[in-house]
């Protein structure tokens, strides 16, 4: 099997506080001889902060990761972090219609960013990488009831991302049930948990990941999955708030989607990281897997 | 020598306020062959006719320019006053500086010389202008209504009871269209049946209209008065001459679990089927595509129990030639299907239906029966949601513009619900509440204040499912914008009038303009409402944009009035702006060759070979002859013409030049 | 027609915000269906289209309240209000840049005062070592804020979970860091 070469922007909070999203990216990549060059240097995206208070400033750091990622000869960039792939997505969206700005941008940052990179978020990651490699390589169904939750930066804004259908996203879903895991039909796929407030603004992080927590508890899903740190650390780590808000705790463990595909591929449960979790991830019992698994509608992102 | 008259029109301030007027007058002036020259503030009115008429009389005027609107708009008035004053009326040309220049450019030298251009170049134009006859044609006095619903019944009906004969095509197997879907109508809440079903019976008696349902339009050929359609007649698989309408075969055919259009899939019906008891003409038809017989080669049960053998299995699609006068489109629309709403489920919610299906419920012929019953599971909504605006006046998702008729309906419908279900609750998310119309805003008032319906005005964000109730989430923007949320047993959502799947299609086989929605455009937003821009084909009712009944029946008895005025006629006059071939003297004759490239590409297959012979009857030469009463003046044959023999009267090679020669010289 | 009321001048809050970001939001028609999508609007001072509503009439107190809001603090950037506009109003960049204008013109609400340390810490942290220090972030964070009990449980856990550093992560071209933010963030503040 020839080994993948693919660029990779692992972004802050995969080298810190969800680096079990970093772990199990890296783990299902090296399964499937996929190999992950970072960004050399690579720096902060900016975040939510950097566009708060200042435009330059948000496409300046993205842009100078882009710049970094050319140079070093890249043509594809995964880029887990929901957060990051926005801002990223955004940056090259910005550059490549506003000539004026895009020249600033090379001024400040000293480099010069050509846009030929190809930014994939961790879906179209498995989509164009992984989804083909699964039948061959998965050791267990994920005979689970799920819910996928997408939240707001993998599907907005829809002009730039192009990602799926906005309000009723299906691509995780998909590569859910092709690990043989029975996707539910929600009402909060696709509403905001919080994100950045997650310390600044705890109260309102608490009611809107609640409301999350409890629909997906509700409609009997045996696991969240997601796909972005932020959602992750705000449904995991936020549980007392999310708990208060409802009046009740809700044990729904959250997943990465890059967790559950490991889990499928038999990868070790530490080596993806889940005892890092504050909500227990009791998931077991899953079925040898028989037979290959038809899902319909495999390739719904469109490219960028 | 050319003695031209320009005359300069301000359109009120729609030139004056762009255009330096008097300037283009003055300059005007100066171009040779002008003697007389003025500027107006109305000249379209009496006193500007006027100055037109008096300065042909007084200053021996050979050619007109008037320099003012489209000549769409008013050409023929100046023509008129033209003749009146005893100057042929071709003799008179417009010079177009409202649309193409002050409406569309900043005030300005610039703006002023391109006026000025403009009007040199028609003055060039005029220069060389020929005195035309106009052209006779007789006229076919039939009238062709395409569309069976209540605009094209009433249109069929008043041409029939004015004397004329009526061919009247409809697509469906039955006329009636979606007035015969409603339940009640606004704002009287009369049957929409009790008062449609005479007039569609009337339809089908009335001597003078000829009905072929299942039946479209194939091809459209000729011109005003003298028009070939050609009506492919669908095969209904049954003899209408012989069928007497028992519906036995109905009741008898075993495939019953197909989705019933007319009830818009809320209901079920055969596979040989008349699409609602009411229906004109009463003759049932075989949808092929699910009719056991077709698909499998076995069954032929509807032929076995029909005592009148009716059936034709090897019926084929006939078309059918007929020779019409006059055109009427009334083609009427669509609604927009609840499944293109992303917030609104994608369609994937079966108890939020749109408002067409929420007629056929309330109806008393429809699938409830005229019980309020939820799709999913047959329950009575005690809570109900009305989503005004839903796809309407959305660029984003649906379409731009007010579908007019949902406020209304969705007054009516909280109105019929409430009268159904007298416990229950009905809530209706707008943001206006456009009732402009005769008892309109009484009725939903009457809506509000006397059935309790509740209006909140925000747009519904978000609806979704969960325990059986579908949650509403929306705004009330007369309360800070505070969220609303309602969970409700079923939605109705207006979705917004679009215009006809082939409506497209159907324009372009009649060569008539259609605007971005595909809705059929009136030749004048004002004046000329039920027109086209094709003589002779006219429009009433929902195919030109969203519209309720009275306004549809009011466009077609226009459009009886227009086609009645045309039939009043034994010959109509023409525009006597058609190409000819030139003739010179023997031994030439003419310049054309007589190669006959022109034949092949005429639109109108009006070139035809003539015989050039010598006293003998020795033929000498064959020339291209371009029958007047065909031409249409398109200009194709000329452009193909190698030896430059054809020329269009009113837009001769000659004018053109000099036109374009006048733009390069100024 | 457009084109040719290019000559109207437009001074307003919203005239800026139409020149600076392209948003119009003379094109709302007040239909609340951002409201009724924003997950925050029930902490907003002024739900979203209020908030145009204000910006519509452009009267001066309006405009003040605008740039005084906590609303335009509160604002996640969730985009889900541009995702359901029926005219297409493009909220978010609208929300950018009242934040700026509200930072230039010394107007920010004191409620969001918190949104905005964190902010702060944030940045100075990337300004400092190029990526995010979490550790030291929220240790600035609290100071900045006086929320120092904050989280205070949570802290211990994460580490004991390995998800934080105590030592930051810093990038080599560190003069690059300093460099994008005197061009940027420093240049627009002083």
């Amino acid at each position: 099997m020839q080994k993948i070469k693919l660029g990779y922007y692992p972004g802050c909070s995969l080298e810190g506080s969800s680096r079990e999203y970093n772990e199990s990216v890296q783990a299902i990549a090296e399964k499937l001889g996929i190999e992950l060059v970072s960004i050399p240097d690579w720096n902060c995206c900016g975040a939510t902060a950097a566009h708060n208070l200042n435009k330059e400033l948000s496409l300046s750091l993205p842009a100078r990761n882009l710049a970094l990622a050319e140079e070093a000869g890249l043509k594809e960039l995964v880029v887990p972090c929901a957060a990051c792939y926005s801002r990223f997505t955004t940056t090259q969206h910005e550059l490549m219609h506003d000539e004026t700005m895009h020249q600033k941008v090379n001024g400040i940052i000293g480099k010069e960013y050509k846009g030929n990179l190809r930014i994939l978020n961790v879906i179209q990651f498995i989509e164009e990488f992984i989804i083909d490699k699964l039948d061959d390589n998965i050791k267990f169904e994920f005979n689970k009831k799920v819910a996928c939750y997408y939240g707001c930066l993998l599907v907005r804004p829809n002009k730039i991302l192009n990602f799926d259908r906005t309000e009723d996203p299906q691509t995780m879903d998909v590569v859910m049930k092709k690990l043989g895991a029975d996707s539910i039909d929600w009402a909060y796929k696709t509403e905001c948990c919080g994100a950045g407030f997650s310390v600044s603004f705890t109260e309102a992080v608490g009611r809107l990941s609640g409301k999350i927590v409890e629909d997906a508890d509700h409609r009997g899903a045996e696991a969240l999955i997601v796909a972005c740190p932020m959602c992750h650390s705000n449904l995991d780590m936020r549980r007392p708030e999310i708990d208060k808000y409802n009046g009740k705790k809700l044990n729904i463990p959250v997943l990465y989607i890059t967790q559950a595909i490991g889990l499928a591929l038999g990868i070790d449960r530490n080596i993806l990281g889940l005892q890092r979790h504050f909500v227990t991830v009791k998931l077991n019992d899953f079925k040898p897997f028989a037979k290959k698994i038809e899902v319909e509608n495999l390739q719904i992102t469109e490219e960028i | 020598m050319a003695r031209i008259g320009v005359f300069i029109c301000h359109c009120g301030e729609n030139i004056s306020a762009t255009v330096d007027c008097p300037k283009v007058s003055e300059v005007a002036a100066k171009f040779p062959g002008v003697v007389y020259s003025i500027d107006y503030k109305y000249m379209c009115s009496d006193p500007g006719q006027s100055m037109v008429v008096n300065a042909i009389k007084e200053h021996k005027l050979t050619g007109v320019v008037v320099s003012a609107c489209s000549p769409r708009m008013h050409e023929p008035t100046f023509r008129r006053a033209c003749a009146e004053a005893g100057l042929n009326p071709y003799l008179c040309e417009m010079a177009n500086i409202r649309e193409h220049c002050s409406w569309v450019h900043e005030k300005g030298d610039k703006t002023d010389q391109k006026a000025i251009d403009v009007v040199r170049m028609m003055v060039e134009k005029v220069k060389r202008n020929n005195a035309l006859m106009s052209i006779k044609v007789p006229v076919t006095k039939t009238a062709l209504v395409i569309g069976g619903g209540v605009a094209g019944i009433q249109a069929a009906l008043d041409i029939a009871n004015a004397g004329h004969k009526v061919i009247m095509v409809e697509r469906d197997p039955s006329i009636g269209g979606h007035m015969s879907q409603l339940s009640e109508t606004f704002p009287t809440l009369d049957c929409s049946q009790c008062i449609l079903t005479p007039r569609m019976v009337e339809v089908a008696q009335n001597p003078n209209i000829k009905l072929y349902t299942y039946a479209e339009v194939e091809s459209v050929e000729g011109f005003v008065g003298n028009f070939t359609v050609k009506i492919r007649k669908k095969a209904k698989s049954v003899d209408e001459t012989v069928c007497n309408g028992c519906g036995l075969c109905t009741t008898k055919c075993p495939n019953k679990k197909i989705p019933n259009e007319f009830e818009l899939g809320m209901g079920k019906r055969p596979a040989i089927y008349v699409p609602f008891p009411q229906a004109v003409p009463n003759i049932p038809v075989i949808d092929k595509i699910n009719c056991t017989y077709y698909k499998t080669g076995k069954c032929k049960i509807c032929e076995k129990v029909c005592q009148a053998k009716a059936i034709r299995f090897d019926q084929e699609d006939e078309i059918i030639e007929v020779a019409v006068g006059a055109i009427a489109i009334c083609t009427g629309f669509d609604v927009k299907k609840t499944d293109f709403f992303p917030e609104y489920g994608y369609g994937k919610y079966k108890d939020i239906i749109d408002g067409l299906q929420f007629e056929r419920m309330a109806s008393a012929s429809g699938p409830t029966s005229g019980e309020m019953r939820r799709p999913s599971d047959g329950q009575t909504p005690k809570k109900i949601v009305f989503v005004a605006c839903a796809g309407s006046r959305d660029p984003a998702k649906g379409i731009e513009y007010c579908s007019k008729i949902c406020c209304m309906y969705t007054a009516k419908h909280a109105m019929l619900y409430k009268h159904k279900v007298h416990d229950g609750t009905a809530y209706v998310f707008y943001m206006d509440i456009r009732a402009a119309g005769k008892n309109y805003d009484e009725f939903t008032r009457r809506g509000i204040e006397e059935d309790g319906a509740k209006y909140i005005r925000g747009r519904v964000s978000k609806i979704y499912e969960r325990d059986g109730k579908l949650i509403v989430v929306g705004a009330d923007t007369l309360m800070n914008a505070e969220t609303v949320e309602i969970e409700a047993d079923m939605v109705v959502l207006a979705t917004a009038g679009v215009a006809n799947p082939g409506a497209e299609e159907l324009a372009q086989k009649l060569h008539v303009s259609y605007d971005q929605h595909k809705f059929f455009s009136e030749a004048h937003p004002k004046l000329k409402p039920v027109e086209t821009n094709t003589a002779g084909i006219y429009l009433a009712g929902a195919c030109q944009a969203p519209k309720d009944i009275p306004e549809s029946v009011a466009a077609a008895s226009g459009v009886a009035g227009k086609i009645s005025c045309l039939f009043a006629n034994n010959e109509l006059t023409r525009e006597p702006l058609i190409a000819f071939v030139d003739r010179t003297a023997p031994p030439e004759y003419s310049s054309c060759t007589g190669c006959f490239l022109c034949q092949p590409v005429c639109p109108y297959n009006a070139i035809e070979r003539e015989d050039v012979k010598d006293r003998n009857g020795n033929l000498i030469k064959q020339l291209a002859y371009i029958n007047p009463g065909l031409c249409q003046g398109c200009g194709t044959c000329v452009a193909v013409c190698k030896s430059k023999s054809i020329d269009i009267d009113g837009y001769t090679n000659s004018q053109m030049y000099y036109e374009v020669d006048a733009l390069l010289n100024s | 027609m457009s084109e040719s009321h290019n000559h109207l001048v437009d001074n307003s809050l919203s005239g800026k915000i139409k020149k600076e970001t392209g948003v119009s939001v003379a094109r709302c028609y007040q239909c609340g269906k951002c409201s009724a999508g924003c997950p925050v609007s029930v902490d907003m001072d002024y739900p979203p289209s209020l908030l145009i509503r204000k910006l519509q009439t452009g009267l001066p107190e309006h405009e003040e309240q605008v740039l005084r809001s906590k609303s335009i603090w509160f604002c996640l950037s969730c985009e889900m209000c541009i995702a359901r506009c029926p005219m297409e109003v493009d909220i978010p960049p609208m929300m950018d840049y009242l934040r700026h204008e509200s930072i230039r013109l010394k107007k920010v609400n004191p409620a969001s005062k918190n949104i905005i340390s964190f902010h702060k810490a944030f940045l100075d942290s990337i300004e400092q070592t190029g990526k995010l220090y979490e550790m030291g972030l929220i240790v600035d964070y609290k100071t900045r804020s006086f929320n120092l009990m904050q989280d205070v449980m949570l802290a211990p856990s994460m580490f004991a979970k390995g998800k934080l550093s105590i030592l930051p992560e810093v990038i080599k071209n560190r003069r690059n860091m300093k460099q994008i933010f005197k061009n940027t963030l420093k240049n627009k503040q002083k």
